[in-house]
Order: structure tokens, then C-alpha cells, then sequence
């Protein structure tokens, strides 16, 4: 029997030299299925001829997911994963956007606050975990305090940034009618930097589900991150580190969809059409 | 109202401004004075970089002249106000906010009931019933300076500064515009001070045009278009205030 990679190889090449002459809407979704049809083909011949016998193929990874899918594990150690990048994600997002807005807004604050900003900005998250631990020991206080810190610094650079692109014509508008205080940040400040604020909530989520993973890995006792230590620990067990990097990478685009459903308001949708 | 009438609305009064620009110093605005009656429409006409959107500036109170002042009714400009709106080249009206809560940016201390009566007639009168919950991104160029134009009137100024308010538009918008324009200020009489480039569109607008020579922008000449609207744009008195006009900016029209 011809093995199933050789017989994918062919599908894949011949999905993506039809896909085309295909309508575009069909294609859009053809041509990158046909290329992960390919990626999955050469995973597998590159274990048949370049890896060793430790890296896990498709199909032991498929079955090491469904194994760990399976027991309470997983579950366990994702909700961890997620509790603490939630917490630390959302205590930064309410520190990081009034202080990001109050920076942007006030030229003598920004001269005060930028260069520290900038120099404590540079510092991984990850130099920080020995701190973290010291500070809050070994559990959900000292991932909370690292995800806090990841996901703070891109979200305060990115409103200071939102709030200092705010366009002369509407600064000038809203002293032309008057507004000062906290309406004019809730009328003309706040909405007016919110577009590229979400992009910065964007990428700062992103960062945060980079950084518990690897925080997890060397400082934590439960976790994703942690489930991937454990099981190499355990005898060597790449096909359930493989499955877990596959759960880590799902679990990181839902993220992102949800994040992502924020550009859609009508509030804000201004901020990305134009460009 | 006579005597109301005689003293001039605006006054501005030996305005000079210059601008350092790499250790070089730009003389943009030498000398100006003017007087603008109140109800008067007055076009700034000049070419581009002469100064005549920095005078606005100042006037709107964005801007400080570095000698001269500019009078209100008799008091001295040193900031905006909203009894004074400007409306702007490139769109100052909210894409965060519908039509709606831009017209009703400036009544935000009216009783309910007023200010949504106000917001209503504005948006009547400039044409834009119907489009009350929409964003300006979803409306065409022109009807974004219908809401920029409504939310001045919504707030009934004394004043209203236009700088170059029609120039992103098409050319058929713009004398679509212009006359939307002449029909709101023959109703509301608000004093309206005009900033453009264009010779016709001063022509078809002003009571007067003031002509600025280019840098540093000094009055050239005040030229009075004595024509009743709507005006005959192939009239011999348009043609003679156009040929003025071309002559007061320096260059030959007959291309």
C-alpha cells in the first residue's frame, strides 16, 4: 500500500494548481488548505529521512492529542494557562490605557514618564521571573504579575502613540466647541485613539500567550507551559509536547478572533477602512 | 440694529506673524487690517502659503499673532470659543460619532428636548434627513461638510470661519456647495469669513474679497462684488470683477 504522505503530496499539488481556476471566494479558502496539506505530507518525510526516532510523526501527535484531549489534564492546565494571562491581561489593560492616555495627552508628563517607559520597556518579561517568584512564589501570583507585566508595555506605548497621532483638526474642534476634562477625553480622546488601542490590545494578548507558556515552562507548576516540561521530563515524551504546542497555537488564535471582533464597532471601524 | 450694524463685527488690527522654519524666519502675514461687518460675507482669497489660513488661524483663535490683535465685538481674541466654530479643509467632524452626535457636539448643556429639536432642524436644513444614525465614513465627501457645516450652525455662532471648506470636493459638489452655502446665510445672516484660492468660487460667495499678495501676506486690494444672488456667472460685472481680481493676484488668466 502506498504510504498516506505520498498520496497527500499528490492531493495537496494538485488542490493547489486547481484551486487557480477556482472562483476567488473558493480560493481563498483551497490554496492555504493545499499548502498545510503539504507542510502535514513533509512533517511526515521529514521523520522518515531527517529526524530521529524521538521527534513524534502526525499521526503519533494526532494520537497523543487525542490521549491528553482526553484526560483532565489538559483542561486543568489550560484553565491555569488562561486564568492567569485573563488577570494579568485585564489589570493591564486598566492600568496601561488611563496611564497611556494621560502620557499621550499631557506633553510634560510624556517628557517625565517617556524615558523610563522606554528603558524598562526593552526588559523581557521572562528576566523577570526570578523577581516574580521571589516576590510572589510559585503559583498563579507570580504569572499574573509577569503576564501583567508583558501585555502592559504594549498596550501604555501603544495609547500614548494613539493619543499623540490624534489629528490637529479634531484637537482643534473640540476646543472649538468647548470641551475640557473628562468630557473631552470621553468625547474626542478616548474614541479617537481607540482604533489603534485595540491593535495594541492585539498584539499585547498576543505577547502575553507567548510569554505564560514560556513562564510556565521555568517558573510554574501547572500550566501549558508546564504540561510541555512535564512531559519531556517524563520519559521523553514528544508526542505530547507536539500535541500541546498544537493546543497552545489553537487556543492563541481564538484568542485573537475574540480580540479581534472589537474592530468591528462602528465606533471604530473608521481607524482601519481608511488604511 | 442700526447701531449695532455700524460697528464692525471683526476687527483685525496691524496682524503680523512669521515662522521660524531651520533657522530661517518666514514672514507670512505683515501688516493686515481689516474690518468685517457684522453679517457680512468676506472672502480671504490669495495664493497657496500666503498666509490666508494662519490669518483664520488667528482670528479662530488656534493661533497667536506675533503682533496686532484681533477684536471681537470689541473684545480681544485670545482663544477659541464656541460662539466663534470653524469649519475645516480636511474633515473636523468625528468618524467616531454618527451624524447625529456630531451636529450635537456643541449642545451638550441644552435641555433634551431643545437640543434635539435644534439637531433636527440643522440636519434639515443642510440637507441630510434621513442620515441621522450614519458614520461619516459611510457619506460622500460632500454631505461629511453638510454634518462639518450643520454642527456650526447647530450652536447659532455669531461667527463662522471657513477654510477652504470645499476644496476636496469634486467640482460639481463644490457649486452644489456654494450655493447650499449662499441659501443658509441669506436665512441664518451669520458673518461669515471665507478662506479660498479659487477666483470664481470668491466671486460667487463674497460680499467682498479680500486679496492677499503672497509672502509675507499684505492686502493687495478689497474688492466689493456689488451682485445680487444668485449671480449671473456669464455677466459682464462678474467677468470685470474676475479679470480684477486675476490682475490684483498677478498672473494672466487667458491660459
Amino acid at each position: 500500500m502506498i504510504p498516506w504522505h505520498y498520496i497527500l503530496t499528490v492531493l495537496a499539488i494538485g488542490l493547489f494548481v486547481c484551486s487557480g481556476r477556482l472562483p476567488a471566494r473558493i480560493e481563498r479558502f483551497i490554496l492555504p488548505i493545499s499548502i498545510g496539506l503539504l507542510g502535514l505530507a513533509a512533517w511526515q518525510f521529514a521523520c522518515d529521512f531527517v529526524f530521529d526516532e524521538y521527534t513524534p510523526t502526525p499521526g503519533q501527535t494526532a494520537s497523543a492529542f487525542l490521549e491528553i484531549v482526553g484526560s483532565n489534564r489538559l483542561w486543568s492546565d489550560s484553565i491555569a494557562s488562561l486564568y492567569r494571562v485573563t488577570w494579568g491581561f485585564f489589570l493591564a489593560v486598566g492600568l496601561g490605557i488611563p496611564l497611556g492616555l494621560w502620557v499621550g495627552w499631557s506633553a510634560r508628563t510624556f517628557t517625565a514618564l517617556n524615558p523610563i517607559i522606554q528603558g524598562l520597556r526593552p526588559i523581557s518579561p521572562i528576566a523577570w521571573i526570578p523577581f516574580a517568584i521571589l516576590w510572589f512564589n510559585i503559583g498563579d501570583g507570580a504569572g499574573i504579575y509577569l503576564i501583567f507585566y508583558a501585555s502592559f508595555f504594549p498596550i501604555l506605548v501603544g495609547t500614548i502613540a494613539a493619543v499623540r497621532n490624534i489629528s490637529l483638526v479634531h484637537q482643534r474642534s473640540a476646543r472649538n466647541f468647548g470641551l475640557t476634562g473628562v468630557e473631552l477625553f470621553r468625547r474626542v480622546v478616548l474614541p479617537a485613539a481607540m482604533p489603534q488601542i485595540i491593535t495594541s490590545l492585539r498584539i499585547a494578548l498576543g505577547v502575553a500567550w507567548l510569554v505564560i507558556v514560556a513562564a510556565e515552562m521555568v517558573g510554574m507548576a501547572s500550566g501549558l507551559g508546564y504540561l510541555i516540561n512535564d512531559a519531556r521530563n517524563m520519559g521523553n515524551r514528544y508526542d505530547l509536547v507536539a500535541a500541546t504546542m498544537l493546543v497552545i497555537g489553537g487556543i492563541g488564535i481564538v484568542l485573537d478572533l475574540l480580540i479581534r471582533r472589537l474592530e468591528n464597532f462602528d465606533e471604530v471601524r473608521w481607524g482601519y477602512e481608511r488604511r | 440694529m442700526s447701531s449695532q450694524s455700524n460697528r464692525p463685527k471683526v476687527v483685525f488690527e496691524r496682524i503680523s506673524k512669521s515662522f521660524l522654519k531651520r533657522e530661517e524666519t518666514l514672514q507670512v502675514l505683515d501688516d493686515i487690517n481689516l474690518e468685517v461687518a457684522d453679517g457680512e460675507f468676506v472672502c480671504l482669497l490669495g495664493p497657496s502659503g500666503c498666509g490666508k489660513s494662519t490669518l483664520l488661524n488667528i482670528v479662530g483663535g488656534f493661533e497667536k499673532a506675533d503682533s496686532g490683535r484681533v477684536t471681537i465685538d470689541g473684545e480681544e481674541v485670545t482663544g477659541p470659543s464656541s460662539r466663534r466654530i470653524f469649519v475645516f479643509q480636511e474633515y473636523g467632524i468625528f468618524p467616531w460619532a454618527s451624524v447625529w452626535d456630531n451636529v450635537a457636539l456643541g449642545l451638550r448643556d441644552r435641555p433634551e428636548s431643545e437640543r434635539r429639536r435644534l439637531v433636527q432642524d440643522t440636519i434639515d436644513m443642510v440637507g441630510l434627513s434621513g442620515f441621522e444614525r450614519s458614520y461619516p465614513m459611510e457619506l460622500s465627501g460632500g454631505m461629511k461638510q453638510r454634518v462639518e457645516v450643520a454642527r456650526a450652525l447647530a450652536v447659532s455662532p455669531d461667527v463662522i470661519y471657513m477654510d477652504e471648506p470645499f476644496g476636496a470636493l469634486d467640482s460639481l459638489t463644490r457649486l452644489t456647495m456654494r450655493s447650499e452655502i449662499i441659501r443658509i446665510w441669506e436665512q441664518e445672516k451669520k458673518t461669515i469669513l471665507f478662506v479660498t484660492h479659487d477666483v470664481d468660487e470668491s466671486i460667487q460667495l463674497a460680499d467682498r474679497v479680500v486679496v492677499l499678495s503672497s509672502r509675507p501676506g499684505r492686502i493687495a486690494d478689497i474688492v466689493e462684488v456689488g451682485m445680487q444672488h444668485p449671480r449671473d456667472l456669464g455677466s459682464p460685472e462678474y467677468g470685470r470683477i474676475k479679470n480684477r481680481l486675476y490682475e490684483l493676484l498677478g498672473v494672466n488668466h487667458s491660459v
